[in-house]
């Protein structure tokens, strides 16, 4: 039960990371980003050339790639998403832009970095056991309060910064929020950059456990949809939540459910059909948007 | 006037340019050979380097000149499609190659898209070389399918019963992705490994393909404590993966698949935690590679920056069709040709050292000629680079 539970925390620490930047931009711009599971992979593949290919100390890595990464999503909400909110009211317009994104990184991250699967030696040795009631290697211990401190650091920053502030303002009424002087289209930018530096992040972290290929980043955007489905659209607490429950479901599905075969994902998306009839905002969503 | 006799010049140039080009360049008539697999997504290792493969032998063999096939020389074209692991674009990719006039495709790389295609092979005269298992493609009344490599079940008994002799495992435990191939793959090894007299202490985990942590995967196949955990049908992305949440969980015990793998991936992804990983290669191991397959090593890294282990066995299927259609020129066009050909064919295989032979095989798996022959070679993982554990040949 303790590997379990250590497992499920683990998960969902990940987990969680990976649905902040989806819903931050959700939020901010009631955009659904189906490229988030592309940035996800970039920022990985960044970390890759900087640690495993350059030489480079993995913190570098990280900074890397969590600087690629927002400069890239700067440059999409300026160029791309910004230019098509304008001239559109259709939500579709936007849902097709992230979808035509999604398949252009695709192919970007084939030409850049190729078609194998790639990781970065391990940041930390040794495995931490308890009498074989929990093993846990020290790197997944690391990651995983990296990813607890990242989420508790970005949670303080939108609580107590002025561009936070900003941002919460927007995602809760844009009209408001710019009849009290917030700077709409730079918070939308700086917004986005930073979900896109989320995605960069998560990428950079796991590539020290999992590694990163490049069919990885359709599977994590529906399992960020997923987690935010869970949550509540829209809501940061929801996005955290989402993640964790969806970790420790899986962690316990895996583990109890082994005898039957891979039916965890199964039984976790019956429920979620189920759950989301009976609530379909999620567990913290409003009803309202 | 001078003016005039340089406009003059210039055209008889340009004119002399159009006419002499041609022969200078000796253009050929094109071969084409089509490659329909996946070479996007999780799996798009598989046939990118199906794809690179072709395409660096394609242009070695241009640049020498092109190929002799009867009393015509061609130049080889690849034409590639993208079925990106869906059977249905194999089959579009499939009905593609028809158009385009290609009797001849490498692919699919997966069960579903090479059961897909079978039909519109069958319909449009095209002799195609999958990378899948399924005995039906190769079985009569089936006959345009040639299985482009060793299927696991030809390898699965040849490992384990090694690893009985020569390492005293005893208890076995599978663990496989949820997909067709990995599925069919991990039941014809448990029927395999019950045949030798193994105990099966686990056969039921599966996974996802997308899995971003192994521990709760492998948490419960451990607890049955096997001498040997056979991943599979495992790709090469998931490998490194599993091999390192098993070594974390304390295992001690040997780990193989039957499927290739890449040594650069296996030591990015797991390091030394892959030490003894046991698994099936190609024929370029340092002990068997010829000059030629060093010579098409170096190519490939030279077009595209990486080499990639998993084409030592797929480096073969171009090879098999050009030296089959020099065998008989009449097959160029009718494979009904290609396939009496098949029974009799074989050639020197350029890529061994020795008298190494390309032929058929295939006749006591399929009750027909319906495999190409590459050395069943079982690698191990050491220090970074696989070393031959040791040769097998299959029919």
């Amino acid at each position: 039960m303790e590997q379990i539970i250590a497992n499920g925390l683990y998960l969902g620490a990940q987990y969680a990371l990976i649905a902040l930047g989806l819903t931050l931009i959700f939020s901010l711009m009631n955009v659904l980003n189906f490229a988030h599971g592309q940035m996800y992979v970039f920022g990985g593949f960044v970390c890759y050339t900087v640690v495993a290919q350059l030489g480079m100390p993995f913190i570098l890595g990280l900074v890397a790639s969590a600087l690629v990464l927002g400069v890239m999503g700067a440059l999409i909400e300026r160029f791309l998403f910004r230019p098509v909110i304008r001239r559109s009211k259709r939500d579709e317009s936007t849902m097709l832009l992230a979808a035509g994104i999604a398949f252009f990184l695709d192919a970007v991250i084939l030409l850049l970095f190729g078609e194998k699967q790639r990781g970065v030696p391990k940041i930390v040795n040794g495995v931490f056991n308890w009498d074989f009631r929990l093993i846990m290697p020290y790197d997944r211990i690391l990651i995983g309060v990296l990813a607890i401190a990242l989420i508790a650091g970005f949670i303080l920053f939108m609580q107590y910064s002025k561009a936070g502030r900003a941002m919460r303002a927007l995602a809760q009424d844009r009209m408001a929020a710019q009849l009290m002087g917030v700077d709409v289209d730079r918070y939308s930018m700086i917004g986005f950059a930073m979900g896109a530096m989320l995605a960069g992040l998560v990428g950079a972290l796991l590539v020290t456990i999992t590694g990163v290929n490049l069919g990885m980043g359709g599977p994590t955007s529906v399992k960020a949809f997923l987690m935010i489905m869970i949550g509540g659209a829209s809501v940061i607490s929801g996005a955290i939540a989402g993640g964790f429950i969806l970790g420790m479901m899986e962690s316990v599905g895996l583990s109890v459910l082994s005898s039957y075969g891979d039916v965890t994902y199964l039984v976790i998306f019956a429920t979620l059909m189920v759950f989301l009839a009976i609530r379909p905002q999620g567990l913290m969503g409003k009803p309202w948007g | 006037m001078l003016r005039r006799h340089v406009l003059k010049s210039t055209a008889l140039a340009f004119a002399a340019s159009l006419v002499l080009t041609p022969a200078a360049h000796a253009q050929n008539p094109t071969l084409k050979i089509g490659f329909v697999g996946v070479t996007s997504g999780p799996a798009a290792a598989w046939g990118i380097s199906n794809q690179r493969s072709l395409e660096t032998r394609a242009a070695w063999l241009n640049e020498l000149g092109g190929v002799q096939i009867g009393d015509t020389t061609y130049d080889i074209q690849i034409v590639a499609f993208d079925d990106q692991k869906d059977p249905k674009r194999a089959i579009a990719g499939m009905e593609r190659m028809a158009q385009e006039g290609v009797h001849y495709v490498v692919g699919p790389n997966v069960d579903d898209g090479a059961a897909a295609v079978r039909p519109v092979a069958e319909q449009n005269g095209i002799i195609y070389f999958p990378y899948a298992f399924p005995k039906e493609l190769y079985v009569a009344p089936a006959s345009n399918a040639i299985l482009g490599m060793v299927a696991n079940y030809q390898s699965g008994p040849a490992i384990y019963k090694y690893l009985m002799d020569n390492k005293g495992v005893q208890k076995v435990a599978f663990v496989a992705a949820n997909e067709s191939d990995p599925l069919s793959q991990r039941d014809s090894g448990i029927e395999a490994a019950k045949a030798l007299g193994l105990e099966v202490v686990s056969d039921k985990v599966t996974y996802q393909v997308d899995t971003t942590d192994f521990t709760p995967v492998l948490l419960p196949v451990l607890q049955a404590q096997p001498d040997l955990l056979v991943l599979s049908g495992v790709s090469p992305a998931n490998a490194p993966q599993l091999i390192r949440s098993a070594r974390e969980l304390g295992y001690e015990g040997l780990i193989s698949t039957e499927t290739a793998q890449d040594a650069s991936v296996l030591a990015e992804g797991a390091g030394d935690l892959a030490e003894g990983f046991i698994s099936v290669g190609g024929a370029s191991t340092p002990e068997l590679a010829s000059d030629t397959m060093r010579e098409f090593v170096d190519r490939y890294t030279k077009m595209f920056g990486e080499y990639n282990d998993e084409s030592n066995t797929k480096v073969y299927a171009l090879e098999y069709i050009i030296e089959t259609l020099k065998a008989n020129p009449a097959a160029i066009d009718d494979v009904e040709a290609f396939k009496t050909t098949i029974d009799t064919f074989e050639a020197p295989n350029p890529f061994m050292v020795g008298d190494a032979k390309l032929r058929y095989v295939g006749q006591s798996s399929f009750g027909q000629k319906r495999q190409i022959a590459v050395p069943l070679v079982v690698n191990e993982y050491r220090g970074g680079k696989f070393e031959t554990l040791f040769v097998a040949e299959v029919d």
